[in-house]
């Protein structure tokens, strides 16, 4: 096994994605994400690869889209303003079915916001990151070693539904530093792209890839097809920790950041002899919604913390059919919650 | 081992992020569960710098160490802004050179280092910060003995390897205050 090294998520995070194949990566600067396209600056030309630091985050994301026609793994990173900026192109990706990696470390909003850690662009990335009816696939690490390890994960299923992933991370993940494994460099095979737009020598039709569909017939056929892709993602791609759940009476669902500070108090409370469990989801979506169900079926009640005012909540009330109280505890803004408060609410609770 | 919550803190070129890492690393050398986060963005410039590190036998749940039981400061605005909040019997150790202060607490044991005096006697400029991380130590030996020399490797970029020395004699006069 490799050396266990230090390391920030965000260089984390890169070093993961080259180790994945990416050899193409687009990136505009923007605090807390910085360190990642930085590293890329670094190690791509040693590589072989491409870093290209284009104009602005809407160029950027479409090199991605070029990239990606062509056939390449093909990657961008930015934080929440710089997201939001991308959102045009990632909606002519998916409209276009196109797979790449796109990481979001997330800081306060709206606006420009803030600089510190948030989770308040949950609805954005797993609702609308653009127009349109689409969804993309989206990885919630709470770990630098879970960075690392979703990255391949996240390039091989967008390659296989042909659809844009998202890594939902944070400023605290991205900046900090864990001991981390990183991965031997993958031996797997790409799959084969035999729609990609790029060289043939004549030897077959030219592809076209396009999201511009004027009969409304054969764009509404496309996106049914689309949609069918995505039901078969819900059935078969859910990934969740379930952390002290059998017994427990009160249920904590967080992702990222917030559920390290949540599995904190879950560890105190159990000290304290209360029943408490926590539920992590790591695919946002597609959510997962079977394990939300089962912990309904036995726990007494939900509380969902988040780093902003209640985003996933919602998901969290559709997927147990408001069989059990679903209650929320949240800090926004760029304010990381103590185990402390987060205790204090499961006690308020459980009384 | 006790749980260690340490936050270390300073204005901003004092090598605050670099003597946490190398605790840090020293815990990961010694296969602990170790955290390092930053302080990061405009209130590092010119203002304070501080970064939290934790090491201990079990998972790390939040990096954020709101509530140490060691800090180290090495300014007047870092001690302020910590000092209410280190846990009762935690261990404060500050630069008595730059910090003309003394603290009022009387259930945390505080240890008064003139580092960066220290440091310039001994031809050490620059490095306060490590003399300081050897006084911690002293107090509260955070890693097995010959992991500190490991860590420090670990944290010097082979361009600066000349240094080594150097930052080995500043744990060396940390651990005689």
């Amino acid at each position: 096994m490799a050396d266990k090294v230090l390391m920030k998520g965000n260089e984390a995070l890169a070093e993961a994605a080259i180790q994945a194949g990416c050899h193409h990566f687009f990136g505009y600067p923007i605090t807390p994400q910085t360190e990642l396209a930085a590293y890329m600056a670094k190690r791509m030309p040693k590589i072989g690869g491409t870093y290209l630091q284009a104009e602005s985050e809407i160029a950027a994301i479409n090199m991605v889209l070029g990239a990606s026609a062509a056939g390449v793994r093909a990657m961008t990173s930015s934080s929440s303003p710089g997201i939001s900026l991308k959102g045009e192109g990632i909606s002519y990706m998916a409209g276009s079915d196109l797979p790449a990696l796109i990481i979001n470390v997330q800081r306060g909003g709206p606006g420009l916001g803030g600089i510190q850690p948030s989770q308040a662009d949950y609805w954005q990335a797993t609702k609308a990151l653009g127009h349109g009816d689409f969804q993309v696939l989206v990885f919630a690490p709470s770990t630098v070693q879970e960075m690392v390890d979703l990255v391949q994960g996240a390039f091989d299923m967008a390659d296989k539904y042909r659809m844009p992933a998202m890594i939902l991370a944070d400023g605290m993940l991205g900046q900090m530093m864990e001991p981390v494994v990183l991965p031997e460099k993958s031996e797997k095979e790409p799959i084969a792209k035999p729609w990609a737009s790029c060289g043939h020598k004549g030897e077959r039709e030219h592809n076209i890839v396009n999201s511009l569909y004027l009969t409304p017939n054969a764009l509404e056929n496309l996106v049914k097809e689309r949609y069918e892709r995505y039901e078969t993602i819900k059935k078969n791609e859910q990934m969740a920790e379930e952390y002290l759940t059998e017994d427990a009476e009160l249920i904590l669902v967080a992702y990222g950041a917030s559920s390290r500070v949540a599995k904190g108090a879950v560890n105190k409370a159990r000290e304290k002899g209360l029943k408490v469990g926590l539920i992590r989801p790591i695919t946002l979506w597609p959510f997962p919604t079977d394990a939300i169900k089962r912990a309904a079926s036995h726990a007494k009640a939900l509380l969902t913390v988040e780093m902003s005012m209640g985003q996933m909540v919602d998901d969290v009330k559709l997927a147990c059919e408001q069989k059990l109280p679903v209650h929320f505890y949240g800090r926004t803004g760029g304010i990381i919650p103590t185990p402390k408060e987060i205790l204090a609410e499961i006690e308020r609770l459980m009384a | 081992m006790q749980d260690l919550n340490i936050v270390f803190a300073g204005f901003g070129g004092q090598g605050i992020l670099f003597s946490g890492k190398v605790a840090a690393y020293a815990g990961l050398i010694d296969n602990k569960e170790i955290s390092w986060l930053p302080s990061y963005g405009p209130e590092m410039r010119g203002g304070t710098a501080n970064c939290s590190v934790c090491i201990s036998d079990t998972p790390i749940g939040s990096p954020l160490v709101t509530n140490p039981n060691v800090l180290i400061a090495m300014n007047l605005p870092s001690l302020e802004k910590f000092i209410d909040e280190v846990e009762e019997g935690g261990i404060v150790i500050i630069d008595s050179y730059l910090i003309d202060k003394k603290v009022e607490r009387d259930d945390v044991r505080v240890f008064y280092v003139p580092a960066t005096k220290l440091a310039e006697e001994n031809g050490l400029k620059g490095l306060a910060n490590i003399i300081l991380l050897g006084k911690l130590y002293k107090e509260c030996p955070f890693c097995e003995e010959e992991t500190i020399e490991k860590a420090l490797l670990k944290c010097i970029p082979p361009k600066k390897a000349a240094m080594l020395d150097f930052n080995k004699k500043a744990i060396a006069i940390g651990r005689t205050q």
